[in-house]
């Protein structure tokens, strides 16, 4: 997209740090969460998941718990849309969502959905879902992505598989991503050193602290109104309308305050269940997970197995690079195998590189977004080799980065040509850092990783509408899942040149606006900034427009400065600045309501980089691993609201040193989920971590008038692998799989020592 | 589910023995309204017992020993510095309990009727030679700590059987205990493994008596008698060291599950049997 009158320095209010305007209802509890929303007439709603892995379901019996005291209503996948139609791979989306929603013949995981009740009190519905009786045949399961490609491993889905999979492989093999340019094989035989090594991740999840939570109503006129926590409510409504039957447009999604989302709030789940639950009871049906809910239920990350081959030169020159990395994604298509793949290398500028990605079907909850998806566990292993590399070859680890780093002008791994990035600034700025100079302790470990993520543009609607006091209020699209409100306030007071206290940015609903992407893709600050920046001009325009009329001048004789319209020149005549609130003031005597808009699909989102340095203390008999230090380096391209952007750079990292060092989806030999809770699914407490240090880099993204990247999701692309690189350190021994939890720093110490 | 509030142990008692179906006794509340509320158990009778005279005091026999009522928190017996001097390993255990809002309802008496084998206070208690006081509708009697696990979740108490106090001996000279546990975090988890030491020295700093407990590698927490007598008659040098650390290792039957495997249980237990005798050897000198 091409940008008229971008901007780079001069700023008034963009860089600075006001408290957000969300920050007094949420530590006073005025906020509305998921779960807060209540309606008259309101019942409860439960859902039966399956205690089994893999089985057929014979028979669903729900005459006991619909003849229950409080029961009004049980639903089963007989309620939901009919004419939703089975497709492979993800052409049959829509499928797979209805098929996770509301399982039809089979069960397909531990906690999938199979019936659901509504009932007068949270309690009841509880204690009904009990009575319905199933009848199931159990079948072979698997959960390992490595076992669920083998030739004797049960079929999760006949036919699930696309055209993309080469003849031979398992039918749990769904997709199939192939990449690369050069000649690889040439490649490692010009390398002095090259090494060859396999990696495993576990599924983590995203670990939001507010479980799913709605409150559905709809009629059977086939009109609705849905309040849920949600990362994209135009989503939720088009998703929704096609598993009930509906016209999207007939119901309307209000997005609630959110505890959080990472990925992990980008899909629906108890949404169509309450819809479909108030269709039949005719009352407005609320939902709210239990935390064991969203563990087995919802979508974790892809666990995976990856194979990397790297070689260098003596001095450091990579001269070629292949992987292949295999993404278990639960009993659906979507492990996002091709991001893995795609990242894997994008940090060098090869000129022989070739990567392989497998999407794998398990019987494991359908995967689900969760921050950069795929790009974390390349990193882990791609890194965790250069490490290895550096290490017998004798080099600097950030030398050798920067030696191979990809810049303006390289042909990505991926295949299109970067434009400005900011790969290499990252890598000077931690070269630079007090950090990496600092000696280390005896018994401690450093690590260095780069990260690397696309971000996103996508589909973004915002108003921007003036009051009679001069004040305006924002209605954006896209969920407020990481202070983007104030981002959004900061950007609109830059334009319109008023304070950010007089301007109030609102989540709007479906029926408001036109259709917002998901918050995804690290697009907020990017996409919804892009189209605020625009909605304001729209409206500094018409505000240019009053005062021409005012002062019988042309259109063209106004500009806008520091919130005032003023004559452009001496030429133009000689008038007061007319301020904004004057304008405002008789608005609508003078031509009515001042509103601007925006609408488009940017595509110029920018990808970002970080480079991320970690200080790791293992204890070798007990396998108990400390982060003593970490700090963060990454490149912005501008930060709107500092603060927030130090914010996403912690916890990418926070999450970070969680799924490297603890978190892990556990699963027995029955295929259940053995730790469906905070206690046992082990994220960092406050007191696991240290203070994480920031470091913003700002390398402008032409794509974005004041050359925003976004931040969001790169923050977790190097922790793994600089952690991993920093435990091996100081363990002594290569660490290959995560999470590197005590046992099994302890069992590859002893590995080690028993030769 | 019907709810009592009785105003006697004895009274208590008699709920428990004579209400039909399943009973449990709240006093914090810790694990029976967290299994209430997540729907694993919901009994029959809530027999609430932390209004009951007495119930929340710390207080000394005679004979110097300890008296600790059964709804006695966490933070109440943190909070008591001369308890804390005395027995800083039993101490020790309550504090590792969950949070600051835990510590303000989480008993003693009932982390060990919870029966869990990997029960933090459990060991240092058995290292203690604890007792409890039972209460029962025939009466009360004095039962070991040692002796109430019978297995995962199930305590050898009778139907009927309420406890009123925990007994804590009174401090030996040149005596001391601790407890440490293994968590993967630095808190709010539950111990892989747990050890609580007892130790009492002669003048010349040799080990004259020694009690050692290890809890979550077996499916009670239990004594370990034999690691104890590696203690006897010696300092805590390398030699002595080791051989603890191997005995205790060799005592564990422990199981894998999501919060350790067999192996690393069985090796935790050793590591953990040196350093929690190396701090109740440092103690007791003092």
């Amino acid at each position: 997209m091409a940008l008229d009158n971008a901007k780079s320095n001069g700023f008034k209010f963009v860089g600075t740090r006001p408290d957000r305007p969300d920050g007094v209802d949420k530590v006073t509890g005025r906020a509305k969460f998921g779960a807060d929303m209540t309606a008259p007439g309101m019942l409860h709603g439960a859902i039966l998941r399956s205690p089994h892995a893999h089985a057929r379901i014979n028979k669903i019996d729900t005459s006991a718990a619909e003849a229950m005291k409080g029961v009004k209503a049980v639903v089963t996948r007989k309620d939901f849309a009919t004419d939703v139609h089975f497709e492979s791979g993800l052409n049959g989306e829509t499928w797979n969502v209805l098929e996770n929603v509301m399982a039809g013949e089979k069960v397909l995981y531990d906690g999938h959905a199979l019936a659901a009740v509504a009932a007068t009190s949270a309690l009841i519905a509880r204690d009904a879902i009990k009575l319905v009786r199933v009848d199931y045949d159990l079948l072979d399961h698997v959960t390992d992505v490595d076992k669920a490609m083998e030739k004797d491993a049960p079929v999760i889905r006949e036919g699930a598989a696309d055209k993309s999979v080469p003849d031979g492989f398992h039918p749990n093999v769904v997709r199939y991503h192939e990449s690369g340019h050069g000649d690889v094989d040439e490649g490692f035989s010009k390398a002095d050193l090259v090494i060859e090594d396999s990696f495993k991740t576990e599924a983590t999840h995203q670990g939001y602290i507010e479980p799913h939570a709605c409150l559905g109503s709809l009629g059977n006129d086939g009109k609705g109104d849905l309040w849920c926590t949600t990362q994209g409510h135009w989503y939720a409504q088009k998703m929704c309308a096609a598993l009930l039957n509906l016209e999207t447009s007939q119901l309307r999604v209000t997005a609630s305050e959110i505890g959080g989302g990472f990925g992990g709030k980008t899909t629906v789940f108890i949404e169509p269940v309450a819809l479909a639950l108030s269709r039949k009871a005719n009352k407005p049906v609320k939902i709210v997970m239990s935390r064991s809910e969203v563990f087995r239920s919802t979508g974790p990350t892809s666990s995976t197995s990856m194979d990397v081959k790297i070689g260098m030169k003596k001095d450091g020159t990579i001269t070629a690079a292949s992987g292949v990395f295999r993404l278990q994604g639960g009993a659906f298509p979507g492990a996002p195998a091709e991001f893995t793949a795609m990242c894997a290398f994008a940090p060098y500028a090869l000129e022989n590189v070739r990567q392989i990605g497998y999407d794998v079907m398990a019987n494991r909850p359908k995967q689900a977004a969760y921050r950069a998806p795929g790009s974390p566990m390349a990193a882990f292993a791609v890194e965790s080799v250069i490490d290895d590399l550096c290490k017998a070859l004798g080099l600097d680890p950030i030398e050798v980065r920067l030696k191979n780093a990809s810049h303006k002008g390289t042909k990505a791994s991926f295949g299109p040509r970067f434009e400005d990035i900011g790969l290499i600034e990252t890598l000077e700025a931690a070269k630079a850092h007090d950090h990496y100079s600092t000696p280390l302790k005896d018994g401690q470990g450093r690590g260095i990783s780069c990260g690397f993520w696309f971000n996103h543009g996508g589909e973004t609607a915002v108003s921007l509408a003036l009051s009679e006091d001069g004040t305006a209020q924002i209605s954006v699209g896209t969920p407020d899942i990481g202070g983007s409100r104030a981002s959004m306030a900061l950007m609109a007071a830059e334009e319109l040149g008023i304070p950010y206290e007089h301007i109030r940015c609102t989540i709007a609903d479906t029926a408001t606006l036109g259709y917002n992407e998901i918050s995804h893709g690290s697009r907020v600050t990017y996409a919804s900034g892009l189209a605020t920046i625009k909605a304001a001009k729209d409206v500094v325009h018409k505000l240019c427009k009053r005062a021409a009329q005012k002062w019988d001048i042309p259109e063209d004789a106004v500009k806008w400065e520091d919130g005032c319209a003023v004559p452009s020149g001496a030429n133009a005549g000689d008038f007061d600045p007319l301020p904004l609130h004057k304008i405002t003031a008789n608005m609508g005597a003078t031509g009515g309501p001042i509103v601007g808009h925006f609408e488009a699909t940017p595509e110029g989102a920018g990808v970002s980089f970080a480079t991320h340095i970690v200080d790791a203390e293992v204890d070798h008999a007990t396998g108990k691993t400390k982060i003593v230090r970490y700090t963060v380096v990454q490149d912005a391209g501008k930060a709107i609201h500092p603060t927030y952007v130090e914010g996403q750079y912690q916890g990418g990292a926070a999450q970070g040193i969680g799924w490297a060092l603890n978190e892990e989806y556990i699963y027995g030999d029955d295929g259940r989920l053995q730790n469906a809770g905070f206690l046992d699914y082990r994220i960092p407490l406050a007191s696991d971590l240290p203070m994480i240090d920031t470091v913003i880099v700002e390398v402008a993204n032409p794509g974005h008038p004041y050359g925003v990247r976004g931040v969001g999701e790169t923050s977790i692309c190097p922790p793994l692998a600089a952690i991993a690189n920093a435990v091996s350190a100081a363990a002594g021994i290569r660490m290959k799989q995560l999470p590197m939890s005590p046992p099994r720093i302890v069992a590859a110490l002893k590995s080690l020592k028993d030769g | 589910m019907k709810y009592h509030s009785p105003d006697s142990f004895h009274a208590a008692a008699e709920i428990s023995a004579n209400a039909p179906g399943s009973t449990r006794f709240l006093a914090g509340g810790t694990d029976v309204l967290v299994q209430l509320r997540s729907d694993i158990f919901t009994p029959d009778n809530l027999i609430d017992i932390k209004n009951i005279e007495g119930a929340k005091a710390i207080n000394r026999s005679a004979n110097g020993d300890w008296n600790i009522g059964a709804a006695v928190s966490g933070a109440e017996m943190n909070e008591n510095e001369e308890l804390k001097s005395e027995w800083p390993g039993i101490v020790e255990a309550v504090d590792l309990i969950g949070s600051t809002q835990i510590q303000g309802r989480a008993t003693l008496v009932g982390n060990l009727c919870n029966g869990s084998p990997a029960a933090d206070t459990v060991p240092a208690l058995i290292a203690a030679d604890a007792s409890v006081a039972v209460q029962s509708p025939n009466g009360e009697r004095i039962m070991k700590v040692a002796d109430v696990p019978r297995s995962p979740g199930k305590t050898n108490f009778q139907k009927g059987d309420v406890v009123k106090n925990v007994i804590v001996p009174a401090k030996k000279n040149k005596s001391s205990d601790a407890y440490l546990r293994f968590i993967p975090r630095t808190e709010m988890d539950i111990a892989v493994v747990g050890c609580g030491v007892w130790l009492q020295l002669s003048a010349d700093g040799f080990i004259v008596s020694a009690r050692i407990s290890l809890g979550a590698v077996a499916p009670t927490v239990f004594k370990v008698d034999s690691a104890a007598d590696i203690l006897i008659g010696k300092q805590l040098d390398d030699d002595t060291l080791h051989k603890l650390a191997a005995t205790a290792s060799a005592a564990c039957n422990p199981i894998t599950d999501r919060r350790g495997t067999v192996e690393y249980r069985t090796h935790i237990a050793g590591v953990l049997a040196e350093r929690t005798a190396k701090i109740a050897y440092q103690r007791a000198g003092v």
